[in-house]
C-alpha cells in the first residue's frame, strides 16, 4: 500500500487500456471507467451503476441515470465537461431500481459525498451496504452548463450542437467537431468559468474510489489506473485475469506519474490556499470552511 | 424480565425462558436470537441469587424467577434509554429497523433501561445515553419536566430524529387538534437543554443510528485507540448539535440552509448528495444545483447534512474503509 499525501492510498497503479474496441471507440481515452463498470455488471458484481450520459434535451448536458444494461453503459462513455449529479440517484437506485450493489462513477468530490453517506448515512436509508463499486475519475475543475456554452460558442465560436468531443489536454481545452474542425483554448480563458465550488477541493485522483481513472500521465489512448481499496483490487484482479484491460507499468510510459503528482500537488497548494483567503475574506469576517 | 428475554419472547411466541447460558453454539433457539449462541463464555450471564450450578444447556422457566430478578450480563455495556417527547415513534422504529443487528446491540454493548414502548420503567432512570425523539410541547408540563429531567439524569443526550433535533414538522403545528386541542406550542430539545449528539433526518437511518451506537459504545468503553476513532466519528455530529459549522441562517433544517449555507458560500460542486437524501423528495437538481420545493420541505435537516460541503471531516472518511469494517465486526452476532 502506498500511501501518499497528494495521490491517497493506493496499492497499484498502471497505465490501461479497454481490450473492448467497442468501449474504446466512444471512451475518452482508454476506457477504464465504462470497460470496470461493464466487466462488473457482467459478472454480477453490482447489478447496476449510476453514470452520467447526454441529456436529450440540450447539447453537451450531463444528466446521471442508473445503467442496468452493457448498452446504457456505453452511452455514457466519454468525458461530459458540466456538473452531472450522480449522487441524486444513490437512494434511487436501491428504491425504485431495487439494486442491492451499486455502482458509480464520479469525480473526487462525489467519491467524498459517497464515503461521508456511506459513513453518516442522515438521509440515505439502507444505502450504505449496498456500494459495491466506485470508481473514480481525476478533476481538476468542473463547469456549470453555461459556462460550457459560453466556452464553446462564444469563446470557440462552435456550435455546440456539432460538438463530437471535449477534451483538456496538454494545457488547453479542447472543442472536435463533427466535420474535423478543432478549436484549442488556452486554460486561461477557461478558468474564470469554472464552478466555484472548486475552489475548496482538495483532491485530485480521487482519492476516495475504489479504483479511480484519468488521462493524465499516459500516452494518448490510455488511462492513469489507481487500485486503492479491497473492493477495487477485487474487481482488477477479476478484470486482468479476465483480459478485459491490457496495462503497462507506470514507470514505462510518458509522462508519467510524476506529471500526476505535479498537477495534483498544485490543484491541492492552489485551493488550500484559496481556503485561507476565504477564512479572511472580508474586514474581520470570513466564508465557511466546510472542513472539520 | 429483560428487554432481551421480551424479545426472545416476541420471535419464540411462548411462554419466556430465561437461559443459564448462552454459551452453547450449536443451539440457537431461534434464527433471531443466533447472536446469543456466539457469546464468549466470559461473558455468560450470571443470574442474581443463584444458588447452584444449572447445567449450560438447561432452560429455567421464568415462573420460577421469584428469587432471580433480572439477569445481569457481566459484559461492559453502557445503558441507553429512548425518552419520547412529541414524535410519531418513527425514530424507534428505525432503532428496530436494524433487525438482528439491534438484539447484537443489545446483547453486546447497550442495556436498554428505559423505554416508554419496550421496557417496563415508569420513571426517567440514571443512564449513559439518552436517545430523545420528538420536540418539546411546552403547553405541556410533563413533557417540561421529562426532558429536564433527562438532561439532568444523562450523561449524553442525543437529539434522535429531526423533530428533537429542529422541530421537523411539528415546527408547523397551530393547535386545535383532538385531545389537546391547547397543545400548539413546539421546541427542539436544543431550545431547552444542552445536547451532545444530533441525528438528523425524518426518520432517522437505521445505519446511522447503528454507526452512533458502536461509536458511543467504543468513546465511553473502549481502548485509546478506539476512544480516538470513536470521538473523531462523533465530533462533527456534535458539533451540528452546538450549531457550530458556521452561520446558515436556519437551525440546520431545511433545504434554505443549502442556499444559504452552502451556495451563497461559493461551497456547492454539484454531487446530488442533498437531493438523495430528501425523504420528501422536495429537492430536484436543477443544471447540476438544488432546487427546493419550500412548500413540501418538512424541516428535517437531512439535506443540509448530508452534503458533503456542511461539514466534512478528512479525519474520518479517509478512514471510511477501516470504520465500515470496524462496525461490521462490531455487529457480528
Amino acid at each position: 500500500m502506498v500511501q501518499d499525501n497528494f495521490l491517497g492510498n493506493y496499492t497499484s497503479c498502471v497505465a490501461a487500456r479497454s481490450t473492448n474496441r467497442g468501449i474504446l471507440a466512444g471512451s475518452q481515452d482508454g476506457g477504464i471507467a465504462t470497460g470496470t463498470l461493464a466487466f462488473a455488471l457482467e459478472e454480477g458484481i453490482i447489478d447496476g451503476a449510476i453514470v452520467s450520459v447526454m441529456d436529450p434535451s440540450e447539447p453537451w448536458k450531463p444528466m446521471p441515470i442508473v445503467a442496468t444494461s452493457p448498452e446504457e453503459l456505453y452511452m455514457a462513455r466519454g468525458t461530459k465537461y458540466s456538473l452531472s449529479p450522480n449522487l441524486s440517484l444513490i437512494k434511487e437506485a436501491t428504491r425504485s431500481y431495487g439494486l442491492d450493489r451499486v455502482g458509480i462513477v464520479g469525480v473526487p468530490c462525489q467519491m467524498q459525498g459517497l464515503r461521508k453517506g456511506q459513513l453518516y448515512p442522515v438521509g440515505l436509508r439502507d444505502v450504505p451496504d449496498k456500494i459495491a463499486l466506485a470508481v473514480g475519475i481525476f478533476c481538476m475543475e468542473n463547469f456549470p452548463y453555461q459556462s460550457i456554452i459560453q466556452l464553446v460558442e462564444d469563446h470557440g465560436n462552435t456550435k455546440l450542437e456539432n460538438v463530437v468531443k471535449l477534451d483538456i489536454g496538454k494545457g488547453k481545452f479542447w472543442i472536435y467537431t463533427e466535420r474535423g474542425a478543432v478549436v484549442q483554448l488556452p486554460l486561461k480563458i477557461t478558468h474564470k468559468y469554472e464552478q466555484p465550488g472548486c475552489h475548496v477541493c482538495l483532491d485530485y485522483v480521487a482519492n476516495l474510489a475504489d479504483i479511480s481513472t484519468g488521462s493524465v500521465g499516459t500516452p494518448d489512448g490510455w488511462s492513469t489506473v489507481f487500485v486503492r481499496s479491497k473492493k477495487g483490487n477485487d474487481v482488477w484482479a477479476k478484470a486482468m485475469a479476465a483480459g478485459a484491460f491490457e496495462t503497462k507499468p507506470i514507470e514505462e510510459v510518458k509522462p508519467g506519474l510524476d506529471l500526476v503528482t505535479k498537477l495534483a500537488t498544485e490543484k491541492i497548494t492552489k485551493n488550500r490556499k484559496s481556503l485561507e483567503e476565504r477564512a479572511k475574506f472580508g474586514v474581520g469576517k470570513g466564508l465557511r470552511n466546510p472542513y472539520i | 424480565m429483560g428487554l432481551f428475554e421480551r424479545i426472545l419472547a416476541i420471535f419464540k411466541k411462548k411462554d419466556v425462558t430465561v437461559e443459564t447460558s448462552r454459551t452453547d453454539a450449536s443451539k440457537p433457539t431461534t434464527p433471531g436470537a443466533s447472536p446469543t449462541g456466539a457469546m464468549p463464555a466470559e461473558r455468560a450471564p450470571v443470574v442474581e441469587g443463584q444458588k447452584s450450578a444449572i447445567p449450560p444447556d438447561e432452560k429455567v422457566p421464568t415462573t420460577a424467577q421469584s428469587d432471580r430478578k433480572e439477569v445481569k450480563p457481566v459484559s461492559d455495556k453502557i445503558t441507553a434509554g429512548h425518552v419520547h417527547m412529541s414524535g410519531c415513534t418513527g425514530c424507534e422504529v428505525a432503532i428496530a429497523d436494524n433487525y438482528a443487528g439491534l438484539l447484537t446491540l443489545l446483547d453486546k454493548y447497550v442495556d436498554w433501561v428505559y423505554d416508554l414502548t419496550l421496557a417496563d420503567v415508569r420513571h426517567i432512570p440514571e443512564m449513559d445515553v439518552a436517545l430523545v425523539e420528538g420536540s418539546v410541547c411546552i403547553n405541556d408540563h410533563l413533557s417540561v419536566e421529562e426532558i429536564r429531567e433527562t438532561r439532568e439524569k444523562s450523561k449524553i443526550v442525543v437529539a434522535l430524529g429531526a423533530c428533537a433535533c429542529s422541530g421537523n414538522i411539528t415546527r408547523f403545528a397551530r393547535g386545535g387538534q383532538q385531545n389537546q386541542p391547547q397543545h400548539e406550542s413546539f421546541v427542539a430539545i436544543g431550545d431547552l437543554i444542552d445536547v451532545d449528539v444530533f441525528i438528523p433526518g425524518c426518520a432517522p437511518t437505521p445505519q446511522m443510528i447503528r454507526n452512533v451506537c458502536v461509536a458511543a459504545y467504543l468513546l465511553l468503553k473502549g481502548n485509546d485507540d478506539q476512544k480516538a476513532l470513536a470521538g473523531a466519528y462523533l465530533k462533527p455530529l456534535m458539533a451540528v448539535a452546538k450549531c457550530d459549522p458556521a452561520p446558515t441562517g436556519c437551525n440546520h433544517a431545511c433545504g434554505c440552509d443549502l442556499i444559504v449555507g452552502v451556495i451563497n458560500q461559493g461551497l456547492c460542486m454539484a454531487c446530488g448528495a442533498c437531493a438523495a437524501s430528501c425523504p420528501v423528495r422536495a429537492i430536484t437538481m436543477q443544471y447540476g444545483k438544488p432546487n427546493i420545493d419550500r412548500e413540501l420541505c418538512i424541516k428535517c435537516g437531512a439535506c443540509f447534512n448530508q452534503c458533503p460541503r456542511s461539514w466534512y471531516s478528512f479525519d474520518v472518511t479517509n478512514m471510511y474503509e477501516g470504520i465500515m469494517e470496524t462496525i461490521d465486526a462490531a455487529m457480528a452476532p
